[in-house]
């Protein structure tokens, strides 16, 4: 019989606390993860500070973006040494990265928005149908965002490789005429053919959170979640100073949480725009890439750019290169006399398939038909 | 020599053998290669273009000496082209000559079926090809680019490498007991589903370090000169930094390597670097931006390592 050794640290208790440590910080780690993570240990064994950094990363992390938090995290549980380890780190060139940021305080948001007001239940949604957000009350606000909660993006689609059963299809499926000529002792008498399918077109939604767009972007983003709650192969991203891939934040299907959620996710809300890098931005890290590629490409922004129009053009160029539509969602557009006269939405508007309206129920609607 | 063990043995084993194959990676990575053969788990390497995802797969296959059996995804992919598929027009010619030859009578037709459904009428894909390997050493299978298929492809390939096993109704099971090394490569167009991450265990790949990539430039492309080997490393790191839309990866270093070689360049120049910029910078966009950059501040940063 063994004793175990007082002097070790349970390694069970090591991996539960650093992952604890990790969710904490907002890394989400299933238990199988964590599992994972303790049969790598057992592995790679617990002596060298660098291996065990790296089955940690291995096991834990899934996506680049975590990577960052998970540096901060490992320093502070294993570098403090609260877990219990003596880990040696002996390989200098590999830490370095480990010695990154080490903040990251997430100020609480808060948003109370006057919630207790009643519900003025008479006020039928149609009133409201034309009405421009920016003058929603609180509780035509909670009206709105009930219907639209109900609005559902009709899929639009394209052709997919993936093949489906026809009857007057271009090529032969034979493993259906073998079947058949089964039956007919051998003598293929019916032909079954295949044409080529349809799928649904990704569509991906560039909603702009700066300072001029607040009274909307706060309606708009309800109009993402619905989208990207209610139809498959819809993303989301928020454009500000930076920008922030809000899909999975989304894709929660309680809105307030999702739009809660979405909101931590993005840091610059409500900051100041820079439209043209931010599109750049997209265009560099996913839809040159692939992402837009084949999808309808929706910018919600009224085009206030601080930054330089010929980048923006240059952006919008490139993005209309690689996306089959792109369209322009702009609230001001409704506003009487309106012309695009904001530098970024002039540099832009060569580059846009489809012009369209965003202040209003009726206008998203429009907006959803475009989609389909 | 092939050695399967190295895999299993250590991280430094990892990194020594592959070093051996002429594939020099950091430790992280072969910390990664080392858990998934030894958890016998699938290893999802996402990352840039052009960094050395699939050349991975390559050399571990090398490295065991096991078959590399790729599959390339694609949109649009489906079961019978990743698993199995029957040999129609053999089934055909067959039932013909059976009815030609009055044996498909119609008293008989089961035993005719059970006739057609063997294995001499299975065309075995990638996917079964490595599941059912029965070879001594477990072949690498390399899922390329699966962020190109869809989701439900990935559902079922989730089913496929869960267990290694694989069933075909005629047939019956199919299972690995010597389970192939998986190595599934995405490209993030997408995200892979989480269910496969959870199944895998994960690991970003980036550009190589300065000194790593003259390294590599060394191993791959020998006849180009240390001195310009380093002067190409360097070049390539700044480029890296100016912010462009495709920056180069380690394919792109290797060729502008080779290109400038070629040409007889025994050191960056001005005109030598704008005239072979082409095998370096893919984009009209970039090569624009690195010339309004200044291609002589690149040349003299290159110079100085």
């Amino acid at each position: 019989m063994t004793v175990p050794d007082p002097t070790l640290p349970d390694l069970d208790r090591v991996v539960a606390g650093f992952v604890h440590c990790l969710r904490r910080g907002g890394l989400p780690v299933p238990i199988g993860q964590s599992l994972r993570f303790r049969e790598a240990l057992d592995v790679l064994g617990v002596g060298s500070g660098i291996d065990v950094y790296w089955a940690g990363r291995a096991t834990l992390v899934s996506r680049p973006e975590e990577i960052a938090m998970y540096d901060a995290m490992f320093l502070t549980f294993f570098h403090h040494n609260t877990s219990g380890l003596t880990i040696r780190f002996d390989d200098t060139v590999e830490t370095e990265a480990m010695a990154a940021d080490e903040d990251e305080d997430g100020g609480d948001s808060d948003n109370g928005e006057g919630e207790d007001q009643p519900v003025l239940r008479w006020s039928a949604t149609d009133i409201l149908q034309d009405k421009d957000f920016a003058d929603f009350t609180p509780s035509e606000l909670d009206e709105a965002h009930r219907a639209m909660a109900k609005m559902r993006l009709q899929p639009a689609r394209q052709r997919s490789r993936r093949r489906e059963v026809s009857r007057t299809g271009d090529r032969l499926d034979l493993r259906r005429t073998v079947r058949a000529a089964m039956r007919s002792g051998g003598e293929p008498i019916d032909v079954a053919r295949t044409r080529r399918g349809e799928r649904t077109r990704r569509v991906v939604l560039l909603l702009d959170v700066s300072g001029s767009m607040e009274a909307y972007a706060r309606v708009l983003i309800r109009f993402a979640h619905a989208a990207v709650v209610g139809r498959g192969r819809v993303e989301a991203f928020a454009l500000g100073t930076r920008l922030t891939r809000m899909t999975r934040q989304l894709g929660s299907h309680d809105v307030d949480e999702a739009v809660a959620e979405a909101a931590e996710e993005v840091v610059d809300w409500s900051g100041g725009t820079r439209l043209g890098e931010a599109i750049g931005h997209f265009n560099d890290e996913w839809g040159v890439r692939g992402m837009s590629r084949g999808s309808i490409v929706v910018i919600l922004s009224d085009g206030w750019d601080r930054g330089d129009p010929a980048g923006m053009a240059e952006q919008m160029a490139r993005l209309k290169r690689t996306a089959h539509r792109v369209v322009w969602v702009n609230p001001l557009k409704a506003g009487p006399g309106y012309e695009p006269t904001a530098r970024g939405m002039a540099a832009a508007l060569p580059h846009i398939d489809e012009f369209l309206e965003g202040h209003s129920l009726r206008s998203l609607e429009t907006l959803a038909d475009v989609l389909a | 020599m092939p050695d399967s063990s190295a895999l299993v043995e250590s991280v430094d084993a990892v990194l020594a053998a592959l070093n051996k194959h002429d594939y020099l990676c950091d430790r992280g990575l072969a910390t990664s290669i080392h858990l998934a053969a030894s958890l016998r788990r699938p290893l999802l390497l996402e990352g840039e273009a052009g960094v050395g995802k699939t050349e991975v797969a390559k050399v571990l296959a090398a490295v065991t000496g096991g078959e590399l059996i790729r599959l390339q995804c694609y949109d649009g992919i489906d079961a019978a082209q990743a698993l199995y598929e029957w040999n129609y027009t053999r089934q055909l010619l067959h039932l013909r000559a059976a009815e030609a030859t009055g044996t498909a009578q119609a008293d008989n037709t089961d035993a005719l079926e059970d006739e057609l459904f063997t294995e001499r009428f299975l065309i075995r894909r990638p996917l079964l090809a490595a599941i059912d390997h029965r070879s001594e050493i477990p072949p690498v299978l390399l899922i390329d680019e699966v962020d190109r298929a869809d989701d439900e492809f990935e559902a079922f390939l989730l089913e496929a490498l869960s267990d290694y096993s694989v069933t075909i109704p005629e047939l019956g099971t199919f299972h690995a007991d010597n389970p192939p090394i998986v190595v599934i490569t995405s490209n993030r167009t997408r995200d892979v589903h989480d269910a496969l991450k959870r199944r895998a265990l994960y690991h970003w790949v980036d550009h190589p370090n300065f000194e790593r990539e003259v390294a590599i430039i060394a191993a791959k492309a020998p006849t180009v000169p240390g001195p310009l080997a380093r002067q190409v490393a360097a070049a390539a790191g700044e480029f890296r930094e100016m912010g462009l839309y495709k920056p180069p990866g380690v394919a792109e270093t290797l060729d502008w390597a080779n290109a400038l070689h070629l040409l007889g360049a025994s050191e960056l120049t001005e005109s030598n670097v704008d005239d072979t910029l082409g095998a370096l910078l893919k984009y009209r966009e970039d090569q624009d931006r690195a010339r309004r950059t200044g291609l002589d501040a690149v040349i003299k940063v290159a110079l100085g390592a």
